[in-house]
C-alpha cells in the first residue's frame, strides 16, 4: 500500500491542489463567421434596460473566445449607442455557468508571445470601456464565474450572483502558470481589499457566492429556487434575471448606488494599505511566503504579487500598468511552467470522462470490506454522493473508528460550513456499518480493502462470491499485489478488477482503476463509473506487478536509501526534494507511507524486477522496523514525531543504523543538482517503461497519475511532459553517467532512448 | 341526431347533478361529529393575552365550550390538544388547561404537536379514538400564546449551570465558575425557521411565490380580500364560534384583534421583510404572530343523538402529507387536496366551502398556481392532469389567517367550524379544510354539514 498511504501528506501541500478548479473549460471552437446572426451573444430590450445573454454555441459552458469577445464588443457598442437603452444586464443562458474562463484551446494554440499579448489587449480595453460605462451594467450571475469571467463582471457597475452550490467566482490563472491578464490583478484589489485579493490570485480558489458576498465582490445574492411553473433551474435563471433587471432600473434612476459599505475592519486595512511602509511589510510576507512555498519554481504567483504592488505607485505608473500585464501575461503563458500546467489541466479533463461509456447496470448499493483508513475513506467518497454503502469489517473495535472516521470527515465539512448538520446526518444514514454479509446480495459492486495479505484477499472473495448477486463486481483495492492473482481463486474473473485508492481517500482526488486480461469492458465500465462519481481523476492502466503508480515510486524509494546510505541527512535530502517541486521531501515521505510498508513493497518488487529496483539496501528498511522505528504511526522513523510539537527532529537512534549500512558516496554523482536527478531519472524512467510495456495506455495517464498520485513536481507537468519539456536527450545522458557510476538500475529503457535518437518524438504532439 | 341529443342530455345532467355523493358515510364504521367548537378571540401577540400562560388560554376555550354545549364533565372520555412553541413548564398543555377548567381529574388528556396543523392532529386523533371504538366524547383542539415563548439560557451557560449543580467542593465550583465567558449568556432564541434547512418560514414563501411568478401586487390584493372578507363577518356576526375571554385583572375580549383592512397603496409601502431589499413576503401579506386557543366537542353520532344533541357536521376523510421542507414547505395543501377528494370519492365541484390555512398570501397564491398548473402535476405529483382551482367566491369567505389571526397550535379547529358554520349559513353539503406546515407537511378533511 505504498502509494496509498504515500499520499497522506501530498495533500496538506499547496501545490497539488492544481487544477482543483472545475469548469476552467477547454472547448473545440467552432468558428462562425456569420455577421447578422451573432451565435454567442444576442440581446433584447426590456423596458429600458438591455439583457445581454451570453451563450457559446455547442457547448455546455461560456469560454471567452475570439468570437464571442468580438460579439460582446458589437452589442455593447450598440447599447451605448441606442437612446432607448438605459442600463444592461449581463447574463448566461446557461444554467450552470457565467463564464468559465478563457477559451484554453485558444490560449495554447498561441505560438507566438504577440498572439497572447494581444489577446489580453483586446480584453483588457474593452473591460476598461465597461468599467466607463455611462450606462449602468448588472453582471447576473449563475454557475461558475472564473478567470476572464470573473474580470468581466468587477468591471460592470453591479454583480448580483445566485446562492446556488454551483455559483463559484474566482480567477484561477495561477493554476495554469498564468496571471489574471484582463485587469484582475488592479481591480480585484480595489473591490475587496489587498489581502483578499491576493488570496484569491495567488491560491485560484473558488469562492461561493454567500462568501463573495460579504467580501464585497457581488452585490446582491438571489437565492435559488425550488419547482414552480418550470423546471427549477430555469425559473432561477428567469427569477434572477427579473432581479437584475429591477436593480438595473434603480441604478439608472440613481435609486440605487452601487457604492457599497466598508466595514470598519476593511476601511482600517485599506487606510493602513496606503501607508508605504505598511504596504511594503505587507507585500515582502506575501512575498516570502510564497517563495518559502513555492520555492521560485512557480514563477506565476511572484509576478501576481509585483502587479498587485505596482497598482499602488503613481497614476503615471498605472496607466502603463494595463500594457505591462498583458505583456507579462503573455510572456507567463509561454513559460514552461505554463505549458506543463495547461498539459495537467487537459489531462485531467481527460481522465474525467469515462472512455468505457455508460454501464449497463448503475451501482446503486456499494459494500466495503475493511474500516480501516482507506476503507473508511472510500466510504466516506461514497456515501456523500448518495451511495448506499454497507461497511463492513471484522471486529466491532475496527468498524467502530471506521464509521467514527467516516462521521468526522463529514463533521470536519459542517464545522467548515460546507454541509449543513442535518445534511450530514442525512448523509450518514447511507453507511450501514456491519460485521456479517447481511444484505451483501443486493450489492451492485463489493470493494475490498482488507489488509494486503494475499491468502486473507483469497479467503474474502471466496466468502463474498458466496453471498452476492451475479452482476456484482469485485474490486480490490491493493496498491502492489497483482489482480489477477487476486482473481485466480474467482468464480468470475470478468467481475474483478483493481481500485487503487490513495490516502486519506476524502483528499486525494486519483483513482488508479487496474484491469486484467480477464475483466470484462463493462466491469471496467462500472468501476469508473463509481470512481467518478466519488468525485475521482482516473487513471485505468493493466495488471502488472506494482501497476502504475507503486511501480514508478518504488526505484525512486530505492535511490532514496541509497542516497541516505551514502551519508546525506535526512533534512538535506529532505529539502533537496522539495526544492526540486516535489511536495513531500523524500525521507518524509517514508515516514508517512510507513517503513512496514515500504519494507513489504521493496521487497515484493524487488523480487519481480531484481537489479532495476536495486541500488538501495533494504536492509536499511528492516533494520528500521525491527527497531520499530515504523514512520509517523509509531512516533519513530527518521524523525520524531509527537503529538502536539510541529517541529520534527531526527531521530538519533537512526545513526547506528544509517553508520552500519553506510557506503562511500561517489564524487562525480554526488552533487546536490546529481542527487535530485538520480531520483527524478528513475522514477521517470520507471514510467516510461510502463509506457513502453502497455500497463499505461497513453502518457496524459502517466502524468496525471504521478501528478495526483505521487506528488511529481506539478511545474514539470508530469514524467513524460517533464521528458518532452526538459528533452529527452538531457535526461538520457543523464541516466547514462549515473549508469556508470552505479550499474543498471539506471539503464534507460527502449522508448526512452528511441525519444533521445530521434528529437522528433514527443510524448505530446 | 339521437347521439347528438343523448350528448345535449349528458351535459344537461352533469349541470344539475353536482353532488357525486349523497354522504361519506361509510358502512360499518362510526360516524364523527362536531356537536360544536369555540375559540377565544386570536388577538395579536403582546396584547391582552400577553401576562397569561398559554393553559389559562386552554382553559378559557375549554370552560367556553362547557358553557357553549353543556356537555357534562364526565361524559367526555378524553381531551387533546395541539400546541408547537410548548411552555416547558406545561408540557402537556391540555392535562394542565383541563384540570383548571374544572374536568375531572379522571378524563386522560395529551398534547399532540404537528407545527401548523398541530389541533388538525388533535381533531383526527380524536376521530380515529372515536372510530375505532375507543372512545365514545372527544374534546379536542389547540393553544398557543406567542407573547411568551422560552428564551433559554444558551447550552454552554446550562451546562456551566448543570454541572455546578453536581459539583461538590468549593473548588471544584470554583473551577467551573473560572470557565464562564461572557458570551455564555446570549440567549437562544426560538426561530419559526425549519430545523433542517435552517430557513426561515416566510423567507421560504417568498422563494416559493417567485418560484411561482406570484407578484407582490397579487399577494397584497389577496391579503386585502383576507382582511376585507373578515372584516365583513366580524361585522354581520358570522364568527360565532368566538366566546368572550375575561381576561383576569383585565376588561373581558370579545373579539379578534388583527383584522385591519388597508388600502393597497398603503400596502405597497412596507418594505419587504425576508428577502432583502427585493422580496414580495411583507408583513400586510403574512399572518401576524397571534395568541389564541380553540376547542371542540366530538362525538361519535350515535351518542351525540342519544344525548339529545344536534351535531353541526361530520367529519369525515382526512389526509396527511409531507414534502421536500426546503422547496416545497408550503405546498400542502396543493399535494393533500386531490387525494382526500380521490379518497372520498368527490370532485371539486362537490366542494361548497373551501377553508385554507393562509399562512401567506403568496403561499397561499402559490398553491392556487400549483393546482392549477399541468406541469407541477405531471412532474411533481405523478398526476396525469391539474389538481385544478377552488372558486374564489367559496373560499375563505370569512376571513382566514392572514386577518383573523394565527395561533399555531389552535388554528385547524378554526377552519373545520369556519367550514362547519359556513356550510349551515350559506348551505352546501360538503367543506373542504387544508394547511400546510413546517416541516414540509400538510393535511386536509373533508367536513359535512349535518342534515337539519
Amino acid at each position: 500500500m505504498v502509494a496509498c498511504r504515500a499520499i497522506g501528506i501530498l495533500s496538506r501541500f499547496s501545490a497539488i491542489r492544481i487544477l482543483r478548479s472545475r469548469g476552467y473549460i477547454c472547448r473545440n471552437f467552432t468558428g462562425s463567421s456569420a455577421l447578422l446572426t451573432r451565435t454567442h451573444i444576442n440581446y433584447g430590450v426590456k423596458g429600458d434596460v438591455a439583457v445581454v445573454r451570453i451563450n457559446s454555441p455547442n457547448s455546455k459552458v461560456n469560454t471567452l473566445s475570439k468570437e464571442l469577445h468580438s460579439e460582446f464588443t458589437e452589442v455593447m457598442n450598440e447599447i451605448w449607442a441606442s437612446d432607448q437603452i438605459r442600463s444592461a444586464v449581463l447574463i448566461s443562458s446557461k444554467p450552470g455557468c457565467f463564464i468559465a474562463g478563457a477559451d484554453i484551446n485558444m490560449l495554447s494554440a498561441c505560438k507566438t508571445l504577440q498572439e497572447v499579448t494581444q489577446l489580453s489587449q483586446e480584453a483588457q480595453k474593452i473591460l476598461e470601456k465597461l468599467e466607463k460605462s455611462p450606462k449602468p451594467v448588472v453582471a447576473a450571475i449563475n454557475g461558475s464565474c472564473l478567470g476572464g469571467g470573473l474580470e468581466l463582471a468587477i468591471s460592470c457597475q453591479y454583480r448580483i450572483a445566485t446562492k446556488d452550490r454551483k455559483t463559484v467566482l474566482g480567477v484561477p490563472e495561477v493554476l495554469l502558470g498564468a496571471l489574471p491578464g484582463a485587469g484582475g490583478t488592479q481591480r480585484l484589489p480595489k473591490m475587496v481589499g489587498v489581502p483578499a485579493a491576493l488570496d484569491m490570485m495567488l491560491t485560484g480558489r473558488n469562492i461561493r457566492a454567500d462568501r463573495a458576498k460579504k467580501m464585497g465582490l457581488v452585490d446582491q445574492l438571489v437565492e435559488p429556487l425550488g419547482p414552480g411553473l418550470k423546471p427549477p433551474e430555469e425559473r432561477t435563471m428567469e427569477y434572477l434575471e427579473e432581479v437584475a433587471i429591477t436593480f438595473a432600473k434603480g441604478l439608472a434612476d440613481k435609486k440605487i448606488s452601487p457604492k457599497r459599505d466598508k466595514g470598519l475592519v476593511e476601511k482600517l486595512t485599506a487606510y493602513a494599505m496606503t501607508i508605504p511602509f505598511v504596504r511594503q511589510q505587507v507585500y515582502k510576507k506575501v512575498e516570502e511566503e510564497v517563495r518559502k512555498k513555492t520555492k521560485g519554481l512557480y514563477p506565476a504567483p511572484l509576478k501576481i504579487i509585483d502587479f498587485s504592488h505596482i497598482s499602488f505607485l503613481s497614476i503615471d505608473h498605472s496607466s502603463l500598468l494595463p500594457f505591462w500585464t498583458m505583456y507579462k501575461f503573455g510572456e507567463l503563458v509561454m513559460t514552461k511552467e505554463s505549458k506543463a500546467l495547461m498539459g495537467l489541466y487537459h489531462g485531467q479533463v481527460l481522465c474525467k470522462k469515462n472512455k468505457f461509456g455508460a454501464p449497463q447496470k448503475d451501482v446503486k448499493h456499494l459494500a466495503i470490506l475493511g474500516a480501516g483508513l482507506m476503507g473508511a475513506g472510500i466510504a466516506q467518497v461514497s456515501v456523500d454522493k448518495g451511495l448506499k454503502t454497507i461497511l463492513k469489517d471484522a471486529t466491532l473495535t475496527g468498524l467502530d473508528r471506521g464509521q467514527q472516521q467516516v462521521f468526522k470527515g463529514l463533521n470536519d465539512k459542517v464545522k467548515k460550513k460546507a454541509l449543513t448538520s442535518f445534511e450530514r446526518d442525512s448523509i450518514f444514514s447511507n453507511l450501514t456499518g456491519q460485521l456479517d454479509y447481511q444484505g451483501f446480495e443486493k450489492a451492485d459492486m463489493v470493494i475490498e480493502a482488507v489488509f494486503e495479505d494475499l491468502s486473507l484477499k483469497h479467503r474474502v472473495l471466496k466468502e463474498v462470491e458466496a453471498v452476492i448477486p451475479d452482476h456484482c463486481i469485485f474490486a480490490s483495492n491493493t496498491s502492489a499485489l497483482p489482480i489477477s492473482e487476486i482473481a485466480a481463486v474467482s468464480k468470475r474473473p470478468e467481475k474483478v478488477i483493481g481500485m487503487h485508492y490513495f490516502s486519506p481517500v476524502d483528499k486525494m482526488q486519483l483513482l488508479e482503476i487496474i484491469t486484467t486480461e480477464k475483466t470484462s469492458r463493462d466491469t471496467s465500465a462500472s468501476a469508473v463509473a463509481v470512481g467518478l462519481k466519488q468525485g475521482k481523476v482516473i487513471i485505468v492502466v493493466k495488471d502488472g506487478p506494482g501497476f502504475y503508480t507503486t511501480r514508478c515510486l518504488a526505484p525512486m524509494m530505492s535511490e532514496v536509501i541509497r542516497i541516505l546510505q551514502e551519508g546525506v541527512d535526512p533534512k538535506k535530502l529532505d529539502s533537496l526534494t522539495t526544492s526540486f517541486g516535489f511536495p513531500v521531501g523524500a525521507a518524509t515521505l517514508v515516514d508517512e507511507v510507513g517503513v512496514d510498508v515500504a519494507k513489504h513493497v521493496a521487497e515484493d518488487l524487488g523480487k519481480v524486477f531484481g537489479e532495476r529496483f536495486g541500488g538501495g539496501n533494504p536492509e536499511l528498511l528492516t533494520q528500521m522496523v525491527s527497531k520499530g522505528f515504523l514512520g509517523r504511526k509509531s512516533g519513530k522513523g527518521f524523525y520524531i514525531y509527537q503529538e502536539g510539537v510541529k517541529r520534527k527532529d531526527l531521530n538519533s537512534d537512526m545513526d547506528s543504523i544509517l553508520a552500519s549500512l553506510k557506503l562511500p558516496p561517489k564524487s562525480e554523482v554526488s552533487s546536490d543538482e546529481d542527487i535530485q536527478f538520480r531520483l527524478v531519472t528513475r522514477f521517470v524512467n520507471e514510467a516510461v517503461m510502463c509506457l513502453q510495456e502497455g500497463i499505461l495506455a497513453t502518457p496524459a495517464e502517466g502524468d496525471i497519475g504521478a501528478v495526483f498520485g505521487l506528488g511529481f513536481p506539478p511545474c514539470l507537468g508530469g514524467p513524460f511532459r517533464f521528458v518532452d519539456l526538459y528533452g529527452a536527450q538531457k535526461i538520457v545522458d543523464r541516466l547514462k553517467k549515473y549508469e556508470a557510476a552505479y550499474g543498471k538500475q539506471f539503464t534507460p529503457c527502449q522508448l526512452l532512448a528511441d525519444h533521445a535518437n530521434s528529437p522528433n518524438k514527443k510524448f505530446y504532439q | 341526431m339521437t347521439l347528438v341529443c343523448g350528448w345535449l342530455l349528458y351535459g344537461w345532467i352533469v349541470a344539475v347533478q353536482t353532488k357525486t355523493k349523497k354522504t361519506l358515510a361509510k358502512p360499518n364504521i362510526r360516524n364523527v361529529v362536531v356537536v360544536d367548537g369555540v375559540r377565544t378571540p386570536f388577538l395579536l401577540s403582546g396584547t391582552s393575552y400577553k401576562d397569561l400562560m398559554p393553559h389559562d388560554l386552554a382553559r378559557a376555550a375549554l370552560t367556553g365550550l362547557l358553557h357553549r354545549t353543556s356537555v357534562p364533565k364526565e361524559v367526555v372520555d378524553y381531551i387533546i390538544f395541539g400546541t408547537v412553541i410548548q411552555e416547558v413548564k406545561t408540557s402537556n398543555v391540555a392535562r394542565e388547561a383541563a384540570l383548571g377548567a374544572g374536568f375531572s381529574d379522571k378524563t386522560p388528556a395529551h398534547t399532540v404537536t404537528m407545527a401548523c396543523i398541530s389541533a388538525n392532529q388533535a381533531m383526527t386523533t380524536g376521530v380515529g379514538l372515536i372510530a375505532s371504538g375507543q372512545c365514545d366524547v372527544i374534546v379536542a383542539g389547540g393553544v398557543e400564546l406567542m407573547s411568551d415563548v422560552p428564551i433559554r439560557h444558551s447550552r454552554k451557560m446550562r451546562k456551566l449551570m448543570l454541572d455546578l449543580n453536581k459539583a461538590k467542593s468549593m473548588g471544584q465550583r470554583l473551577s467551573l465558575i473560572s470557565k464562564f465567558r461572557l458570551n455564555f449568556l446570549a440567549p437562544e432564541l426560538p426561530a419559526v425557521a425549519e430545523f433542517s434547512t435552517s430557513e426561515t418560514m416566510g423567507h421560504s414563501a417568498d422563494r416559493l411565490a417567485a418560484a411561482f411568478a406570484v407578484s407582490r401586487l397579487e399577494q397584497d390584493e389577496y391579503a386585502l380580500r383576507s382582511h376585507s372578507l373578515a372584516k365583513k363577518a366580524q361585522d354581520e356576526g358570522l364568527l360565532s364560534d368566538i366566546v368572550p375571554f375575561r381576561v383576569p385583572g383585565k376588561d373581558t375580549v370579545t373579539k379578534d384583534n388583527g383584522i385591519r383592512p388597508s388600502s393597497l397603496e398603503q400596502m405597497a409601502k412596507l418594505k419587504p421583510a425576508f428577502i432583502k431589499p427585493y422580496g414580495t413576503v411583507t408583513a400586510a401579506n403574512s399572518s401576524f404572530l397571534t395568541d389564541g386557543a380553540s376547542a371542540m366537542l366530538i362525538m361519535a353520532e350515535e351518542k351525540a343523538l342519544a344525548m339529545g344533541y344536534k351535531p353541526k357536521a361530520y367529519l369525515r376523510d382526512f389526509m396527511y402529507v409531507s414534502q421536500d421542507p426546503k422547496d416545497q414547505l408550503l405546498l400542502g395543501p396543493t399535494y393533500a387536496t386531490p387525494k382526500v377528494l380521490e379518497k372520498a370519492g368527490l370532485t371539486m365541484n362537490d366542494i361548497d366551502a373551501f377553508e385554507f390555512h393562509e399562512a401567506f398570501s403568496g403561499q397561499i397564491l402559490a398553491n392556487f398556481k400549483a393546482m392549477d398548473s399541468d406541469w407541477f402535476a405531471e412532474n411533481y405529483m405523478g398526476r396525469k392532469t391539474k389538481v385544478g382551482l377552488p372558486p374564489l367566491e367559496k373560499f375563505n369567505n370569512w376571513g382566514g389567517s392572514l386577518s383573523l389571526g394565527h395561533p399555531f397550535g389552535a388554528t385547524g379547529c378554526r377552519l373545520v367550524m369556519a367550514a362547519a358554520n359556513r356550510l349551515r349559513k350559506e348551505g352546501g353539503q360538503y367543506g373542504l379544510v387544508a394547511a400546510c406546515a413546517a416541516g414540509g407537511q400538510g393535511h386536509a378533511m373533508i367536513v359535512e354539514a349535518y342534515p337539519k
